[in-house]
């Protein structure tokens, strides 16, 4: 359909400049982007923006989630959050998380490096570095319960290495910090891995074999080449990461429900609106947490500006 | 205006359209009467229900057969949902929420009208039932509860022997030298936290009424501080405290398992665990299940007396309604009536009947051979009592605040109980006072 008009345009608008195309043609041309994008549009408006707009609505009322009345109280609820300082200790637990993106970008970064190379097996090593972000949050949760248990999985292989450690891994807020954030790290190690991998296989093989003629040694190569080379996907990743360590949610929620010392502003939300009823207040929370994420990737791309990247 | 500005306004308008939130108007104070002739009845109703296990092993199914035969005009059908509160909830911003459905516990009592019709006046239905001070707004009640529970300790009976308790404590003090005993003369945890699922810590505000003997214990819960010393909450969570505190529960709280527990408990790995009447018949069930002798399952009360007597609270379970957009209010009234009166899903569940003058289950007749009075508390702020919880964000019918309580307990988080309990009930006369203004 578009395929003939289109011709049609082509065509019309090859016999002469001096004559303008028929007028029904041109909308044609005109229509025909909109009509491709009018299904992806409307996903988006319905399922993403709508509800944010939404979202923004309820923060200005006070409705409690279920009851058909609701009043417009204006800015209470943001005056409200603002004067509870409370509210926003909770995001010293993000401080855990963020230590970890660290660690598990360094830790996507080298074995993306490695495995770019000529590995043996390294299908094989990249599977298994994936496959952890295939599974549902939901799984992984209930699946490091177990593995936490007291006699559960990490103790019974740490006794196979002669370590009794005999400690309640998710008891203290320091432990239970510390082993949800590696959980998280090891969920989402497997997509900044790809990420990294897709970004240095990019990279034209000249190079490196340039490179080698040099005499550069596979440090030099990633120091001058492949870091160079990933600088737009490591970005991206950061600001990732930074957003990611704000807004932690299923893994803490599964595993502890937010008790000793591991509730996160998300899971803080949340029972905001659906323990209390504070639907109002919680859709107030989200829109600050929205804010503060844009405005930490505002300030990270003032700090470190998008150069445009040229190896050659 | 160019082609951005354009667009803006395009998605601008789209959002302005969709950010309008419903308030449409509702049908307020329909009732469901009961039918005169029940071969009249016609139309297939719904039941929104939360027993998922009765639905998937076809007891349900069972209980509809036999409701058709006094109702063959009536076809039921059962929509059993896993996240009940959750998803009921949002089904409710819609007419769509099924014929007949259990009241979920967000629901202000205020908006019953708005959402369910009335079953009848309080004063007729309260000379049958009980439980109508929990639905009742305005003289008219909204809700009935198909069974009643007791809250208590749920123990292993043999466990206790073995350690020489044999009578009831009667005092925390007793009750923790019970679970003391208990440690160190046998091998069972002495009791059992559930923190992870967190819920069974919510169960302790059961104790409501269990302490004072007061059948005004709500009133004087929402007009007072139930964390001031000699409270019912002061009480029951220093004794939590306490157990943990002494290191008489499981090694790592953290990780504990619902499921998992129910056999132990049976099994004599676990001695005590505070729930309710509900929960007996699950720990027969498990001890079943692993061999043991159901026999060992007890029930006691709180260890609390007023006057040398051990006091209990009925508390009702979820409230079945009708829908108040339903078209076959009289069949759903039908259904709520002939499972109420008929069904004998009371006693299927050994539980405390809705009926005033049915005999006590099997399971509480040590209540009665002890001599236990059992108290219905009158309800009639209990909406206050919620909104004060929701409002003051303790939450006394959630776990966080006890989880903070036990982890302090053992050592996890620092912080004096007494300070933290008085905390909490400055939170909640604070609000009381927000509230009252």
């Amino acid at each position: 359909m578009a395929g003939t008009t289109e011709t049609a345009a082509v065509k019309a608008a090859a016999e002469a400049a001096a004559t303008p195309a028929p007028r029904q043609a041109r909308l044609w041309r005109g229509a025909t982007p909109w009509l491709f994008l009018l299904a992806p549009l409307t996903l988006l408006i319905v399922f993403t923006y709508a509800p944010i707009a939404n979202m923004v609505a309820y923060s200005f009322t006070d409705w409690d989630g279920v009851s058909p009345e609701l009043r417009y109280t204006g800015t209470e609820n943001y005056a409200e959050l603002f004067t509870r300082s409370e509210l926003f200790e909770v995001f010293w637990v993000s401080g855990y998380y963020l230590v970890a993106s660290v660690v598990q970008i360094v830790a996507a970064l080298y074995f993306a490096t490695i495995l770019s190379f000529n590995v043996r097996f390294r299908n094989f090593f990249k599977g298994v570095l994936f496959f952890p972000y295939l599974i549902n949050g939901v799984a992984i949760g209930f699946v490091f319960l177990y593995f936490f248990q007291d006699g559960g999985t990490l103790d019974s292989v740490l006794s196979l290495f002669g370590v009794e450690t005999d400690r309640a891994w998710l008891g203290t807020p320091e432990s239970a910090n510390t082993s949800l954030a590696a959980v998280s790290v090891w969920r989402y190690l497997g997509l900044n891995f790809v990420l990294f991998l897709g970004a240095i296989q990019s990279i034209p093989g000249e190079l490196y074999e340039a490179a080698e003629l040099d005499g550069a040694n596979r440090w030099q190569q990633f120091r001058h080449i492949i870091a160079p080379g990933i600088k737009p996907v490591l970005s991206l990743t950061v600001i990732l990461s930074i957003s990611g360590s704000l807004s932690v949610f299923e893994i803490p929620y599964i595993m502890t429900g937010g008790a000793t010392g591991t509730e996160t502003f998300v899971i803080q939300t949340v029972k905001l609106a659906f323990q209390f009823n504070k639907t109002g207040l919680a859709s107030a929370a989200a829109v600050v947490l929205l804010l503060i994420v844009l405005a930490v990737t505002w300030v990270q791309r003032r700090l470190a500006p998008d150069d445009k990247v040229d190896l050659v | 205006m160019n082609r951005r500005t354009l667009l803006a306004l395009a998605a601008g308008a789209a959002l302005l359209a969709s950010g309008c939130t419903g308030t449409s108007g509702t049908s307020k104070g329909a009732d469901a009467k009961a039918p005169d002739d029940p071969a009249d009845v016609r139309g297939t109703i719904t039941v929104l229900t939360h027993r998922t296990d009765l639905v998937q092993d076809g007891t349900m199914k069972k209980y509809a057969a036999e409701f058709g035969r006094t109702y063959p005009g009536v076809t039921v059908k059962f929509d059993g949902i896993t996240d009940y509160e959750g998803e009921v909830k949002i089904r409710m911003n819609t007419e769509n929420y099924g014929d007949v459905l259990m009241i979920p516990a967000v629901i202000e009592k205020k908006d019953y009208p708005r959402f369910f019709a009335s079953l009848g006046s309080q004063e007729e239905r309260s000379k049958k039932y009980r439980f109508t001070d929990y639905t009742t707004v305005e003289g008219k009640v909204y809700g009935q509860s198909p069974l009643g529970a007791l809250p208590g300790f749920i123990y292993n009976k043999k466990v206790w022997r073995e350690a020489g308790v044999t009578d009831w404590p009667t005092t925390p003090a007793e009750f923790l030298a019970g679970l003391k005993a208990i440690k160190s003369k046998t091998d069972a945890i002495p009791y059992y936290t559930n923190f992870k699922d967190g819920w069974p810590l919510s169960q302790w505000t059961g104790v409501r009424g269990s302490v004072s003997c007061d059948e005004q214990a709500t009133t004087r819960w929402a007009e007072g501080n139930p964390w001031a010393e000699g409270g019912e909450l002061r009480v029951a969570d220093t004794l939590l405290y306490d157990i943990v505190h002494e290191g008489l529960v499981e090694k790592d709280p953290t990780t504990t398992n619902w499921e998992a527990s129910k056999p132990r408990l049976a099994k004599g790995e676990i001695a005590t665990m505070w729930l309710g009447s509900w929960a007996v018949i699950q720990m027969q069930g498990a001890a079943k299940q692993a061999g043991t002798d159901p026999g060992d399952i007890g029930f006691m009360p709180f260890p609390a007396q007023k006057d040398g007597t051990f006091c209990a609270v009925t508390s009702p379970d979820y409230n079945q309604a009708v829908n108040v957009h339903s078209e076959h209010k009289e069949a759903a009234r039908a259904w709520i009536d002939w499972f109420t009166d008929k069904s004998g899903y009371a006693e299927d569940n050994l539980a405390l009947s809705p009926l005033k003058d049915a005999p006590l289950p099997g399971i509480l007749k040590p209540y009665e051979e002890a001599g236990v009075k059992l108290l219905d508390l009158d309800d009639a702020e209990g909406a206050r009592l919620k909104t004060i919880e929701n409002q003051s964000e303790v939450g006394i019918n959630k776990p966080d605040y006890r989880k903070e309580l036990v982890d302090m307990a053992r050592g996890a988080r620092k912080g004096d109980p007494d300070d933290y309990l008085d905390g909490l009930g400055e939170k909640w006369t604070e609000t009381q006072k927000s509230l009252g203004n």
